[in-house]
């Protein structure tokens, strides 16, 4: 049997490995993050009050503004950013962010990541061949 | 991507450290995105303060200007955090207002042109059909591609900057006829009154479309939009819907006709937007409370035109001794508001005339503590839309609705809807 795994386009970044959390909200730095801490703030948001921390976060899709492109350096800076950031859809403002803070990005992954991880699952992400495995 | 001669040698770093490292940034997005090379472009507009950018976001352009590095192309600077004339008087951070100095002094050096207006299209910077830019801010993108036909993506701070550097951006998305072509279809057939009503299409346009590589199509309006209008309407549709572009028939120059949106092919899917679904969003926005704590127009910046309709609407009345009257626009509208006579009636009347910033991005959660506005009344769509996301109260309704909260305190009958 194959190892489970999502595929997209190559991505952006080096291989990573990590526990992933799974969204099925879409996401907004602005809109649904507290940028000081790296918690989901948003009331009612899938992620309220989970930290993406060091982990390999998906989310189907995002929102929002250019503030994307400077906070996940930012997040960085404090220690509390996202180890590797997977989308369904994404926009540029994200991957031009998540590039300035040299974290592993990929989008357009199928199939749906919630038909084969769960949240906690420990995965390999390698951007350069466009793939997300789960690991031991 | 392919790269010119030029490319190769900024890549090679022949222009620089810094130029090295932006060009670096730009291959790794293009490539992201697909783009199979660099357009050059005429003009940036970068967002950059701190409070998006944090530390580290300063110490990024401290470390370009220690690299020596210069724009190539005229690089406008969007809204910022801090009015610096009237930090205090709002009760902004101190400690904050002097970090933004210095990040403003490093911008200089870089060789922007600090104009902090995220209007620049109203009054610095035209755009004309065809043109290449690299811009941020939401809605500046999306009125360039849709109300000019100018091509542009969003670009984050840090794009923007390595543009300004480089003199190109990665051709993919909007520069790309292929990503113009219109998509869901949505007829019009609501009565629009107000700047807000526009804002509120635009948000309801947004939430069903819910993605920047769709372009919706606006069909069926009545009667020609003004300036503010599309501005409210497309600030909104970009800020709920990360909208780059729309169409709107008859109006923007890539949609004379429906056929020419779709460019012959066939509408996915069409919506009817009526009165009812304009009174159903404003409803997302109950009041909380009688009282009106704080009246903000802001989000976009004010135009000339809109500042003249607040101080047409206040009629030489004063603001309620219990509510705040706050007024976001920039430089050049303040200038010319002063000359027209329109900031003294607004202060006149107790309101303030802020420039250079904009409410939302100015930590509106910490001065609506300060202050204790339990809500703000506003007009703009697009402001409801994120200090909702800020747990603020955001009551969106009417400019004069809006105006009237402000001169009794509270919210006229005809503006509470729960």
């Amino acid at each position: 049997m194959s190892r489970a795994a999502v595929t997209g386009p190559p991505g952006f970044g080096p291989d990573v490995e990590g526990e992933i959390v799974l969204s099925r909200d879409t996401f907004s730095i602005r809109y649904d993050m507290d940028r000081e801490t790296g918690v989901i703030s948003r009331r009612g948001h899938a992620l309220e009050g989970q930290s993406l921390a060091g982990k390999i976060v998906y989310f189907p899709a995002v929102q929002g503004g250019v503030a994307a492109g400077w906070a996940f350096l930012a997040l960085v800076g404090r220690g509390v950013a996202p180890a590797g950031v997977i989308f369904g859809k994404t926009n540029p403002v994200m991957i031009q962010g998540l590039v300035l803070a040299g974290i592993p990005a990929m989008h357009r992954v199928s199939p749906d990541p919630f038909t084969v991880f769960r949240t906690g699952d420990r995965v390999r992400m390698s951007p350069a061949r466009g793939i997300v495995e789960r690991v031991g | 991507m392919e790269l010119s001669e030029r490319e190769q040698r900024i890549r090679a770093g022949e222009m620089g450290e810094a130029a090295r490292i932006a060009i670096e940034q730009q291959i790794a997005v293009g490539e992201f995105f697909g783009a199979e090379r660099f357009v050059p472009v005429s003009s940036v507009h970068m967002m950059g303060d701190m409070e998006v950018m944090g530390d580290a976001g300063f110490a990024f352009i401290q470390d370009l200007v220690d690299k020596g590095a210069r724009f190539t192309v005229p690089v406008t600077t969007n809204a910022r955090c801090v009015d610096f004339e009237r930090a205090a008087d709002v009760r902004q951070d101190p400690a904050l207002v002097a970090r933004e100095r210095r990040l403003v002094e490093n911008l200089r050096r870089l060789g922007a042109l600090q104009v902090d207006t995220c209007i620049n299209y109203q009054t610095v910077y035209q755009p004309h059909f065809g043109e290449h830019l690299a811009w941020g801010d939401t809605g500046t993108v999306i009125w360039a591609n849709s109300v000019c036909g100018a091509r542009t993506n969003y670009e984050a701070g840090p794009a923007a900057v390595a543009a300004g550097i480089t003199g190109v951006t990665p051709a993919y998305g909007f520069h790309l006829d292929d990503q113009r072509v219109g998509g869901p279809r949505f007829e019009v057939r609501c009565a629009l009154r107000d700047w807000a009503d526009w804002g509120a299409l635009g948000g309801i346009v947004g939430r069903r479309t819910l993605d920047y590589w769709t372009v919706p199509v606006l069909a069926g309006l009545d009667g020609r939009p003004g300036p503010d209008d599309l501005k409210h309407f497309g600030a909104a549709l970009a800020s709920y819907g990360s909208c780059a572009m729309f169409h709107m028939v008859g109006v923007t120059p890539e949609a004379r006709t429906e056929a020419e949106a779709y460019r012959g092919r066939t509408p996915p899917a069409t919506h009817v937007i009526d009165d009812a679904a304009l009174d159903a969003f404003y409803r997302t926005y109950p009041e909380n409370q009688p009282e009106a704590d704080a009246v903000i127009f802001s989000g976009p910046q004010l135009s000339l035109l809109e500042l003249r309709r607040v101080v047409e609407l206040l009629a030489g009345r004063r603001v309620h001794g219990n509510t705040a009257l706050l007024i976001t626009t920039n430089f050049a509208v303040r200038d010319m508001a002063v000359r027209l006579g329109y900031v003294k009636a607004i202060e006149d009347a107790g309101g303030r005339v802020l420039a250079g910033s904009c409410w939302y991005i100015m930590e509106p959660a910490k001065m609506a503590r300060a202050h204790g506005w339990r809500n703000i009344v506003t007009n703009s769509a697009k402001m409801a839309n994120i200090i909702g996301g800020y747990r603020l109260h955001p009551i969106l309704r009417r400019t004069d609705l809006c105006i009237e909260a402000a001169v009794t305190g509270r919210l006229p009958d005809e503006a509470r809807l729960a």
